[in-house]
């Protein structure tokens, strides 16, 4: 934790150096704006496409370079992934790591989530910290579209993206002992959480 | 010559000013306090730029001008056509921009006076204004198309204002037999929403497959090819038997007699090139231009309006801003997404410019979901940036584009899902 803060500091004292000797960029602020659209106000989504306020820096910096070079699959994101310098994603992944995530209003079932609660802190929360809340160390869960955690789940398995070895096992462990409805159940329990 | 070289002037001068006052710049913004804002227009441009500028400095004072009560958003009207969703679910009203501090008024701007800084109203108001924001959408070239204006549009409707049109083009789809032939005639380049007629006769065939499966679509085009023309006939292939003989989408181009030259409401037929077609159902989308107030207030050159791409600053009238589909964007398509974020870029540099600081590098983005038929999207996105000697701005080279021709099903399905994800986001950003 005290590395991934110091990454973070790191971060956002290179976008400065970037900003005091890049005059042609545009604003942080400014490359984000586009973004809103799609991903909602300030990175805080009301619908299916992923919330991306309050990402961890890296995460984003991680996502956004893996779209570019073809590493993670995606629909429209490996377009747009390459429009943009590694400045520029930088600066971006500063400026949503900067915003509050708003929770995602959605009708989940109370049994799965209470279920999935339980299942999270089996299984996830050594990762995924405070119930997927915290993004010190991960993607945010808590609160983020369920279809979308079931496409990125769909994704891992398909190899579509690159799974984490400590997740591999993780997921293959609840898997191995709960079955296939394991992962809704915690999708619903991240779900769950508005 | 001799206006832009004195505007020219006046904007370096302007710009020497905020360089002076930079060294001691703490980027407060109290400069513009008590700045007056006039945004005219409250769709999804006009409404952008109202909500932002309050968001970014609400010192500033925004008003809103808006004929209308509601918004419909012509984005997902063609859902509405199909009868996938209500006319409901894309009007929006204002009260999500008054809660931001907007001062919204609904009256008719009727001319804006660029020496006085003042807009009048039909209703007899004077808004006295520092900057004001024009975001008149799009208007009709109705002499274009013999025996079509807007009267006939009641009973051979556009429906590309959505809202009452979109309400009467459904009820004759509704109304209309089994084994009926539907038209649809999309304009020449360019116009409001450039895949919107190819999307509108894919979900028309998506509501004709269901319950009227004999009918035809017939599309009669002013032009030799349209947006996303590929994936369009793949997926009409795939859903709608495109190229076959039962094939309930067809496409005329304008070289195959496609242009229609007139239109006869009483015999409902319309007049191409070569031959006459009959249709149950047509849709005609007139050729465009930009909306009435722009050429009231003097701000067209041709059909559109010409801005500095950095501000969208009127290059004819200094603080008057023009964005959304008026504007000339180019190579920006004319859409809900780009009006969004042009918007911003105007609010940005307005903010700026009105509190002495030199507006920044602009950066745009658009992103075209059309829907083809259930658990089916495809998708055109472009990131792009201004090249400011010849204001232009230009797509980044080496990214952006369409979606794959080799897109498998889940991912088509997801598009069609993120379709529904951006409508949700864009219109909450624009009016919540």
């Amino acid at each position: 934790m005290a590395l991934k803060k110091t990454l973070r500091v790191a971060f956002t004292g290179g976008l400065m150096i970037g900003a005091l000797t890049v005059h042609a960029d545009p604003s942080p602020q400014m490359l984000s704006q586009t973004c809103a659209a799609c991903h909602g106000t300030m990175g805080s989504s009301i619908a299916v496409i992923p919330t991306i306020a309050g990402a961890d820096p890296e995460y984003f910096v991680e996502s956004m370079q893996a779209f570019k070079n073809g590493e993670r699959k995606a629909t429209v994101m490996d377009r747009v992934a390459k429009g943009y310098s590694d400045e520029q994603i930088t600066a971006m992944a500063n400026y949503f790591a900067a915003q509050k995530p708003v929770p995602m209003n959605q009708s989940f079932s109370a049994d799965k989530a209470k279920l999935g609660a339980k299942l999270h802190n089996d299984y996830c929360e050594k990762c995924h910290e405070d119930g997927g809340t915290n993004t010190e160390a991960s993607a945010l869960l808590a609160g983020q579209s369920m279809r979308y955690l079931k496409y990125s789940m769909e994704d891992f398995k398909a190899g579509h993206r690159e799974v984490p070895k400590k997740m591999k096992t993780q997921v293959k462990k609840m898997l191995d002992k709960h079955g296939p409805s394991s992962i809704e159940s915690v999708l619903n329990f991240y779900g769950s959480q508005q | 010559m001799n206006k832009i070289n004195r505007r020219e002037f006046i904007k370096l001068s302007a710009a020497a000013a905020a360089l002076g006052t930079l060294a001691g710049c703490t980027g407060s913004t109290t400069r513009s306090k008590g700045a007056r804002i006039v945004v005219i227009g409250g769709g999804p441009g006009g409404a952008t730029a109202a909500k932002q500028i309050r968001m970014m400095d609400p010192s500033i004072q925004v008003t809103l001008v808006e004929a209308n009560k509601h918004y419909h958003t012509c984005f997902m009207s063609n859902e509405v056509l199909a009868g996938d969703r209500t006319l409901d679910s894309i009007q929006f009203g204002f009260n999500g921009l008054r809660g931001h501090g907007v001062n919204v008024v609904h009256d008719m701007v009727t001319g804006i006076d660029p020496k006085t800084r003042m807009v009048m109203t039909k209703g007899g108001q004077s808004l006295p204004y520092d900057r004001c924001i024009v975001s008149p959408g799009v208007d009709f070239k109705w002499e274009a198309i013999e025996g079509y204006d807007a009267n006939v549009a009641e009973k051979i409707p556009h429906a590309w204002k959505a809202g009452p049109q979109t309400a009467i083009l459904r009820r004759q789809l509704e109304a209309m037999p089994n084994g009926g032939t539907v038209i649809i005639a999309p304009p020449g380049n360019p116009f409001r929403c450039p895949p919107g007629p190819y999307e509108r006769a894919s979900q028309i065939a998506h509501y004709l497959k269901q319950h009227k499966p004999r009918s035809k679509i017939l599309i009669l085009d002013a032009k030799d090819k349209f947006s996303k023309q590929g994936l369009f006939i793949q997926g009409w292939k795939r859903l709608y038997g495109y190229g076959t003989d039962n094939s309930m989408i067809e496409w005329v181009s304008a070289a195959g007699g496609g242009k229609i030259e007139s239109v006869n409401a009483g015999a409902m037929s319309v007049q191409g090139a070569v031959e006459s077609f009959k249709g149950d159902v047509i849709n005609v989308i007139p050729p465009q231009k930009a909306g009435k107030l722009a050429f009231v207030a003097g701000l067209t050159k041709g059909d559109w309006c010409p801005v500095n791409k950095k501000t969208f600053e009127s290059l004819i009238h200094a603080n008057i801003h023009v964005l959304g589909d008026a504007s000339i964007a180019a190579g920006m398509p004319k859409s809900g997404y780009s009006a969004n974020v042009q918007a911003k870029v105007c609010a940005m540099a307005v903010v700026d410019m009105l509190n002495d600081r030199e507006p920044g590098d602009p950066s745009y983005m658009n992103t075209c979901y059309s829907v083809v038929g259930k658990d089916y999207g495809i998708s055109v996105s472009v990131v792009y940036s201004l090249d400011e000697t010849k204001n232009a701005i230009v797509a980044v080279k080496g990214a952006g584009g369409l979606t794959p021709s080799d897109a498998t099903p889940e991912m088509l399905a997801r598009e069609a899902h993120y379709a529904h994800g951006w409508f949700a986001n864009i219109t909450n950003d624009i009016f919540g």
